[in-house]
């Protein structure tokens, strides 16, 4: 990076640090400020000392510790199998696994109970199974991309050494997948510590979760002294975790050579491999999609048999929205396009910031923060801080793909900058004594391969926004309803077509976002990767 | 490998690079395939460009939506809740009548909203907030976020209806949390359904409730307000202990309690016939039910009901002021609330709005349902939320 130009340093370290201070950092301040300042009676800390908060912390940790483990768990049998075999409909799993990710809460919960034995409704473990059930995506993604770029060759080495396979496994391949299930189990650990809707319906009224507090706090007693102090709270866990993921991420890096996807997978041969393979796959199948096709058949049941009218219907003007569906379903999409259009520009510029051998951690680290960051804070933020001009822009339409973009923005960091780090320096050595510009090496080198990335990581990005996560969920969209939001007016009416409405329209979003991940897979990322 | 010219700016590097930029727009504007999409398929940096299209494509999307909005006193912005619903044609007639744009500015519920406008005091999002209930009333009052406004449409609207003397809030719609049972059930199995409150403690209805919490939702604190006012501020706690002795089922949401619990909904498999829903319920399950039955499903538990006056007041600090008052005298006129109860699945205050012939026919529109003044709402309710919490969930 010493030696690039001065004006893209500024380029790649300004642009992901304004944008992160404009619409994160500012916003999150003023909230904030606003709640501590309140005339309020009592003192700051009432509320940390209050054991119903304790009680809540406590809770919203070991969940998110359990969570966290349980989904590596279930993840790992199929991050293994793809990131060693190659089989048919091998990009059809990798795509079929995000799709639990982007579904609204409400409707997975739904789905769950009707699915779930009667001890296991209510209460904490369900809360852990919806929560691995939402995220093995992540890490079956990030592990078995990258598992699947390790030089098999090392682990061979030890095996004609005489290790076993447990040996391997525990001395060999376990310490080169190390950075990758460390991001993976960072970001799962992330989202089930911020996780609302599904301990509110599935845990019932004895679990809640920081989230769920800070939102009672500010909505419904509207204490915004002990929401603020709350969410003040809720960031420094996040701070805590990042920044151990962060080490332990630098520590372990650069343990093993990356090769290319073709040399490494190979097909299954003997029948104990194939059976591997059959068996982790269908575990996964099944737990993934039980609740699924639960949601699929219940969009199509009708009275007493099955029918096409709820998908019917969505063609037709409906009361509950104030667009038909259709343009819910196109509003879903731009808005998403957006949101990958910033976060791959915003994440691609931070990537190469990051990705620098004097790069800066903690450029990385900050970007890290809205993934964990108290969405109903952030969303009240936007409304007090953008409302005078110049910044007089929050009731803007465009304010919405901007919040998405600040939870994609981090993904698509995670998947370009190791890619860059990983191209060999010699070959930028060779361009340079060829008589090429800095400028011109980055031109032909790096952006080469960091557009295979780039074009991985806005897959992923866009599952993120139709998504919705974050304080997206509480941004008004003017006469402008998506996915999510239409999902969600049609599952609060009574009538069994409504409902079935409601279904009809989680499983549009869950084709469109197979297609789209089956389509930006086809670009293969070159060298590395993680996701 | 034979170097092309080093030189950075060389003649050839900048036509190569106008070259591919070109390529791009043509294949967006153009948008033909064939020559110019394969020739720019071709180069290496396919990935980035297909992404720059995206994003270019989405980023006009949005910004063409995004210049629609103009703050020039044509446009009226009505902040309200998610379960605001309007017809296409009761919109148009506002927008023909008025000559100004209705852009509804919807996120939250009725909680959420109430706080953005508290937040945003002054200097608000909109011009009219549409979704203040009677539970949130005065909460909002005390923030000062209203300007008062008497509508001559409240010649209209009983009396009532009208909680804030002052005018600073105006009804525009009425809608009765009550509990609900399913008919069949009790039929099938020779029970008589619940006559009344005081009756659900009953060994006979053991296990058949199912209501929400009221620290979460809005229908569920409602039938919490509704034992307080039936029973009083020392009696309420004994029903509910009672309640809980007679196995009480409390679930988070309405939506879980009525789609998934409720066995009188359609389409649902759950096992409790009697959920804490609306008046207007038993219409509804007429309505979106194929073939229709002649009869509704379900009904009401008449003394259970517990009144909920749903407000709108111009905001503060509102950018078209005029245009508030015409909307809101909008929402009174018999044009508007004619459509909410199909709508909003709410009654309308307005006693010269016809009810549509669903709601006639099978909806009960209780004469004397229980109530409680805001003010005493306001200040006890949290006290009773988490008394109820300990009685009941600890």
């Amino acid at each position: 990076m010493r030696t690039d130009p001065r004006w893209w340093r500024a380029l790649a370290y300004g642009v992901p640090l304004a944008f992160l201070t404009l619409f994160f950092l500012y916003p999150l301040a003023a909230i904030v400020e606003r709640g501590l300042l309140a005339e309020e009676a009592g003192s700051a800390l009432d509320v940390l000392t209050d054991p119903l908060t304790r009680e809540v912390v406590w809770f919203t940790v070991w969940q998110a510790v359990a969570s966290t483990v349980l989904t590596v768990l279930v993840a790992l049998p199929a991050a293994y199998v793809l990131g060693r075999y190659d089989f048919p409909g091998r990009s059809l799993t990798r795509a079929l696994v995000v799709v639990p990710f982007v579904l609204p809460t409400v409707v997975v919960a739904l789905a769950f109970l009707a699915v779930l034995p009667e001890p296991l409704e209510r209460g904490w473990a369900p809360i852990l199974i919806a929560h691995a059930f939402f995220n093995v995506a992540v890490v079956v993604r990030i592990v078995g991309t990258f598992w699947a770029s390790l030089d098999r060759r090392t682990a061979e080495a030890a095996a004609t050494l005489g290790a076993g396979p447990w040996r391997r496994a525990r001395e060999v391949t376990l310490p080169l997948l190390a950075p990758a299930l460390a991001a993976a189990a960072a970001i799962v650990f992330l989202f089930s510590l911020t996780s609302f809707g599904i301990v509110l319906i599935l845990g019932g009224p004895r679990y809640a979760t920081l989230e769920a507090e800070i939102y009672n706090q500010a909505v419904r007693l509207f204490d915004l002294r002990a929401a603020a102090v709350l969410a003040l709270l809720q960031l420094g866990f996040v701070a805590l975790t990042v920044w151990v993921a962060m080490r332990l991420e630098a520590r372990l890096a650069g343990t093993g050579r990356l090769g290319s996807e073709r040399d490494v997978l190979e097909r299954p041969r003997t029948a104990r491999e194939k059976a591997v393979v059959v068996g982790s796959l269908g575990g996964l199948a099944l737990f993934l999609g039980v609740p699924l096709a639960v949601l699929v058949e219940r969009s199509f049941a009708i009275g007493d048999g099955y029918g096409l009218d709820a998908y019917r219907a969505l063609t037709s003007p409906t009361s509950a929205l104030l667009a038909s569906p259709w343009e819910a379903i196109l509003n879903s999409i731009v808005f998403a396009a957006a949101a990958t259009g910033i976060a791959v520009a915003v994440g691609g510029l931070a990537a190469f910031a990051v990705a620098a051998p004097q790069g800066s951690r903690i450029l990385d680290g900050l970007l890290m923060l809205p993934l964990g960051a108290s969405a109903v804070m952030l969303g009240f933020g936007f409304v007090i801080a953008f409302d005078t001009a110049p910044l007089d822009f929050r009731s803007q339409p465009w304010l919405v793909p901007v919040a998405q973009a600040l939870v994609a923005t981090p993904f698509v960091v995670r998947i370009v900058a190791p890619t860059l780090r990983a191209i060999d320096e010699r070959q930028r050595e060779a361009a340079a004594l060829l008589g090429a510009s800095p400028g011109r090496v980055r031109r032909e080198i790096d952006v080469p391969v960091a557009g295979r990335a780039l074009a991985v990581a806005a897959g992923f990005a866009f599952a993120i926004s139709l998504g919705e996560f974050g304080a997206t969920v509480f941004l008004a969209r003017p006469d402008r309803p998506t996915l999510p939001v239409a999902i969600f007016r049609f599952l609060g009416r009574p009538g069994e077509l409504n409902v079935a409405q409601a279904y009809a329209l989680a499983v549009i979003l869950m084709a469109v976002t197979a297609l789209t991940i089956l389509l930006v897979d086809r670009i293969r990322i070159r060298r590395g990767g993680w996701v | 490998m034979t170097p092309r010219s080093s030189a950075p700016g060389s003649a050839y590097g900048v036509r190569t690079k106008l070259h591919s930029v070109t390529n791009v727009l043509v294949a967006l504007i153009t948008a033909r395939p064939g020559r110019e999409v394969r020739q720019v398929a071709l180069c290496n940096l396919r990935p980035l460009r297909i992404v720059v299209a995206a994003f270019a494509a989405g980023a006009m999307a949005v910004g063409v939506a995004a210049c629609g909005g103009d703050d020039a006193p044509t446009e009226v912005v009505l902040v309200t809740h998610e379960s605001f619903a309007l017809s296409d044609e009761v919109r148009r007639a506002f927008e023909e009548e008025s000559g100004l744009t209705l852009r509804v500015l919807q996120a939250g519920d009725a909680g959420e909203i109430v706080t953005r406008a508290l937040l945003t005091a002054g200097n608000p999002e909109g011009d009219v907030l549409f979704g203040v209930d009677s539970n949130l009333l005065a909460r909002a009052l005390e923030g000062d976020v209203f300007e008062p406004y008497e509508s001559p449409g409240l010649e209209s609207v009983d009396d009532r209806y009208v909680l804030d003397p002052e005018h600073r809030v105006t009804p525009i719609d009425h809608g009765e949390v009550c509990l609900n049972y399913d008919k069949a059930w009790f039929a099938e199995r020779g029970i008589p359904p619940p006559p009344s409150l005081d009756d659900l403690a009953a060994p006979r209805y053991r296990d058949l409730l199912v209501v929400q919490n009221p620290a979460t939702s809005t229908p569920g604190l409602a039938f919490l307000l509704a034992t307080v006012a039936r029973y009083g501020d020392r009696g309420w706690q004994d029903l509910w202990r009672r309640l809980r002795a007679n196995g009480v089922l409390v679930v988070d949401g309405w939506e879980e309690a009525y789609t998934t619990r409720f066995s009188g909904a359609s389409g649902s498999r759950g096992d409790r016939p009697i959920v804490v829903s609306y008046a207007s319920s038993p219409p509804a399950e007429v309505i979106f039910r194929e073939p229709r039955p002649a009869e509704a499903p379900t009904a009401v538990v008449e003394d259970s009901c517990f009144s909920q006056v749903e407000l709108a007041g111009i905001l503060r600090g509102a950018a078209n002021g005029d245009g508030a008052r015409q909307l809101i005298d909008f929402m009174l006129s018999p044009t508007f609330q004619e459509d909410i109860p199909l709508n909003m699945f709410v009654f309308p205050v307005n006693r010269e709005a016809a009810l549509p012939p669903e709601f006639v026919e099978h909806a009960v529109v209780p004469a004397d349902p229980l109530a409680l003044p805001p003010e005493e709402i306001e200040a006890n309710r949290d006290a009773w939320v988490a008394e109820w919490t300990r009685i009941v969930v600890r």
